[in-house]
């Protein structure tokens, strides 16, 4: 499934809405999520799962090509971890 | 870096802003958008949310795990697990956002 058709999905499930509005909804949704952990938030939807933002330390990598030592800054990545509710519907349960 | 925690609320909240929808029912869209994601992924589709990511499912084989505090086997049963692998996108704008 992806974007458009999850927009369609909801559009159908709710035809009281402008096809326009259903778009903006969904779109400020993952728009919320994304800015909250741009700003070093955490995202918790009980039963779905949480997003949140791991640091990764700075460290010395390599470049695979040539094999020279090479500083990889600290930085920050998202990630997301699956909630209980929605793990346990995954194995039927 | 501050801890603030967002739920659903602040996400119908901003439905509520943004669309002009009741805070109720923009309550039950983010809820329906949700289920939604969540209906695919149990019935085996993956979902692709550009500029976002994707949700997809994996089977995972049994093995025998260890209780790591008393060292003891226990059989892991074979599971089905999601993951989520985040946009070039979102990772750009999550490792500009969090740098000091």
């Amino acid at each position: 499934m992806i974007r458009s058709e999850l927009i369609q999905k909801i559009a159908e499930e709710n035809p009281h809405l402008y096809q326009r509005d259903v778009e903006k909804i969904v779109n400020t949704i993952f728009e919320e999520i994304t800015k909250a952990m741009a700003e070093g938030h955490r995202v918790e939807l009980r039963g779905f799962g949480a997003f949140s933002v791991k640091k990764r330390d700075q460290r010395v990598g390599r470049n695979p090509r040539t094999g020279h030592a090479v500083e990889v800054e600290e930085k920050h990545v998202p990630f997301f971890k699956t909630g209980k509710l929605l793990r346990d519907r995954l194995n039927g349960k | 870096m501050a801890g603030e925690t967002l739920t659903r609320m602040d996400l119908a909240e901003a439905v509520h802003r943004e669309v002009g929808l009741s805070r109720n029912e923009s309550a039950e869209l983010v809820e329906g958008v949700l289920r939604m994601i969540s209906d695919a992924l149990v019935g085996g589709e993956s979902v692709k949310i550009s500029s976002f990511g994707t949700f997809s499912t994996r089977e995972k084989s049994a093995r025998i795990g260890r209780n790591p505090k008393t060292g003891e086997e226990v059989p892991i049963h074979p599971r089905r697990v999601l993951t989520f692998r985040s946009s070039h996108l979102m990772k750009e704008r999550v490792a500009a956002g969090n740098r000091r």
